[in-house]
């Protein structure tokens, strides 16, 4: 996962409320075998509109994207977070998030900003000319107008999304105890592994 | 002296590998069941950062979502071609993906091929006391049997691929208690939709259910496997019910089940993981069994839940302004009417068949019903899918097949189906469904399709009336 500790550009003013991952990522996207190339099919029906942020020369590849309550709520795909970061988006700025999405984002190297809704108003309008400018170390979302919002983020979130590290590598790190779990476990209940009879 | 402990914290704990400080542990996953639609792109990650396989010896692939239900070998024995593309391809990673990790694989022309849910169990692959995932909600249906399983995403997919556990934080305990008998012509899918209805989508939330209780404890592996199945539906990740007698005489001789002394061991294992006396949960239900009718839904969530003998309900009924609106949109979508009586409404599909309802007791109730009946003229499609080609042979060798045959049913190979429409059967925009699987969905049966949950045996009799029936009226 490509690490993240500063991000700046334009910010997609979406804005909108209760994105559900079935605007994120249409249903019929699910029937594929790879993550990539989801971000043709992100906010299909919003992107119908030839006038739509997302393809606008000055939205077009932007890294930040900033939304309404309850961004993510829905049906659980992880498709979502693969589609937002298939159109190259990093960070997602909104008041709130359903909490599969949220970590399905932090797993796919996407940060979820959390500003309450003042925040969010003040910077649409910000980002309606002006890039934004997010900085995860710090913890705080800074505009070329000396706007400073400071956001909270769980700690272990954090260092993942800093380092790039995936849940993978991190568990990786138990290989021993998760080594001594399987020794002790054909110790102490052999019968469990599973012997097809010939 | 140890504290009293409930089944799910004895499983839990018998699964730590890592206690972390903020509360999360390490857990040991033993079975993992892998299916075509979950698994392409969590094999693509485990490529792409060079990892293998942690244990291909507690995987198992079987793909059942995309499978058609129609013949799957032409007369010569060869497999026919798939004609979605994007089902071909599914499938095909999964053919590809599993040897070459060798996972073992049950091919979609095998005879043991079916949904991943029954397969687990018939199989003897799943276990009491084991921990199960999959990608795959339903997974809870495994807790039939006593198992820790529960439905995970495809990073979460990835991970156990690679590490064999998953980090989780423990959840609450919730008991729903169904005390009593049952009346005639009420199943385990009646008491599960009841249960739902009972406690809300939502009741169950950042639980783990266990059913207990003697109406419980009377019913089969295949009823229970029914009820556990439908956890996530009221709301908690996983279900579970107690092993005991009903369950290692159910999973005695099957193919993956300890043999010999390794027998008496898991037994003597297994036994020890029933609640202690003593041990409490964090909320209890108790349901009166011979208040459950067979059960039917109007809406469009699995909460939606009234008796056959009722009426579909004023959205003004409801006390919360939100459920109002959300009963008057289901009604809207389901195009129906506060006050219609539940067996007037018109039926024009039926679908036996998914994780809830397809094994072989499920197929008895069905037939038991159609037999020397024919199908209603206004019935336009009916379709009997069975859970596994096991389930399959063995209806056949019980002249099933040929029963809803006989009454105008269609007889089909394995899969998920109608379930869910990922594969061609599909209901058509604004017809009903009395459906045997566990969504009623907007669209879940295809585009503008409109679901009514119900019983085999139900589904049956509706597929014989033409419209929802009380199935106590066609009962000898
Ligand atoms: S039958 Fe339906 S619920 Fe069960 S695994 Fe298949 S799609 Fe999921």
């Amino acid at each position: 996962m490509t690490p993240l500790e500063k991000v700046e550009g334009r910010a997609i003013p979406l804005g909108l409320k209760n994105v559900d991952t079935d605007v994120i990522i249409p249903a019929h996207w699910l029937k594929t075998t790879t993550r990539e190339g989801m971000g043709r099919g992100a906010f299909e029906s919003l992107r119908a509109d030839p006038d739509n942020l997302f393809d606008s020369a000055d939205y077009k590849g932007a890294p930040i994207l900033i939304a309404g309550d309850n961004f993510g709520c829905g049906s659980s795909r992880e498709h979502a977070a693969w589609a937002l970061g298939d159109l190259g988006i990093r960070v997602v700025i909104a008041p709130s998030y359903s909490d599969i999405f949220s970590g399905n984002a932090v797993k796919n190297g996407i940060l979820p900003v959390v500003l309450p809704q003042a925040a969010i108003d003040r910077l649409m309008e910000v980002a309606a000319t002006d890039p934004v400018h997010v900085d995860l170390d710090t913890q705080t979302v800074t505009t070329p107008f000396q706007d400073r919002f400071a956001f909270e983020i769980d700690p272990f979130r954090k260092m993942c999304l800093l380092e790039g590290l995936d849940e993978i590598s991190l568990t990786e790190k138990s290989d021993a105890a998760i080594g001594a779990y399987e020794a002790k476990l054909d110790a102490d209940r052999p019968w469990m592994r599973p012997v097809a009879a010939s | 002296m140890t504290q009293p402990r409930t089944l799910y914290e004895k499983i839990w704990d018998a699964h730590v590998v890592e206690q972390r400080p903020d509360g999360t542990a390490l857990i040991f996953i033993d079975r993992h069941l892998v299916h075509e639609v979950t698994s392409p792109q969590a094999f693509a990650g485990l490529r792409a950062s060079g990892r293998t396989v942690r244990r291909p010896d507690l995987t198992l692939a079987v793909p059942d979502h995309n499978v058609p239900t129609t013949a799957r070998l032409d007369a010569n024995g060869n497999k026919l071609p798939i004609a979605d593309p994007e089902s071909a391809a599914q499938l095909a990673a999964l053919e590809k993906n599993a040897p070459e990790y060798g996972i073992r694989y049950i091919d979609a022309v095998a005879p043991e091929q079916g949904i991943v849910h029954v397969v687990g169990p018939e199989q003897g692959f799943s276990l009491p006391g084991t921990t199960i995932v999959c990608g795959d909600s339903h997974t809870a249906c495994h807790g039939g049997i006593g198992a820790l399983a529960f439905g995970i995403g495809t990073s979460e997919v990835e991970h156990v691929l690679a590490t064999q556990t998953l980090l989780l934080q423990p959840s609450k305990t919730m008991e729903v208690r169904v005390e009593g008998e049952v009346g005639p012509g009420v199943t385990a899918k009646d008491i599960i939709l009841h249960i739902t209805g009972t406690i809300g989508a939502a009741g169950g939330t950042g639980h783990v259910i266990e059913y207990t209780g003697s109406a419980i404890r009377a019913l089969s592996i295949e009823g229970r496997l029914t009820v556990s199945n439908m956890a996530i539906e009221g709301g908690a990740r996983a279900g579970l019910i107690a092993p005991d007698e009903t369950t290692f005489a159910y999973l005695k001789g099957r193919p993956y089940a300890p043999k010999g002394a390794d027998w008496d061991a898991a037994v003597a294992y297994w036994k020890s993981l029933a609640t202690d006396p003593g041990a409490t949960y964090d909320k209890t239900v108790v349901i009166d069994a011979a208040a459950i009718a067979p059960s039917v839904t109007w809406g469009t969530s699995p909460e939606d839940v009234v008796p056959i003998t009722g009426v579909v309900p004023d959205p003004a009924s409801f006390a919360d302004p939100s459920k109002q609106a959300a009963a008057a949109k289901s009604l809207a979508y389901m195009g129906l009417e506060p006050g219609t009586r539940m067996q007037d409404v018109p039926i024009e599909n039926i679908f036996i068949g998914s994780c809830t309802n397809s094994r072989i007791e499920d197929m008895r109730a069905a037939a038991a019903i159609v037999k020397g009946r024919k199908k209603a003229d206004n019935v336009r499609w009916a379709i009997v899918v069975p859970g596994s080609g096991l389930v399959k042979a063995q209806a056949e060798a019980e002249g099933l097949d040929r029963i809803f045959t006989d009454a105008g049913l269609e007889w089909r190979e394995p899969g998920c189906s109608a379930c869910l429409a990922m594969n061609p059967d599909k209901v058509p925009a604004g017809e009903r469904c009395a459906s045997t699987s566990n969504r009623n969905f907007v669209g879940r049966q295809g585009p503008g399709s409109r679901t009514h949950l119900v019983s085999p045996a139900m589904a049956a009799a509706a597929a014989v009336t033409g419209r929802l029936t009380d199935v106590r009226e066609l009962m000898a």
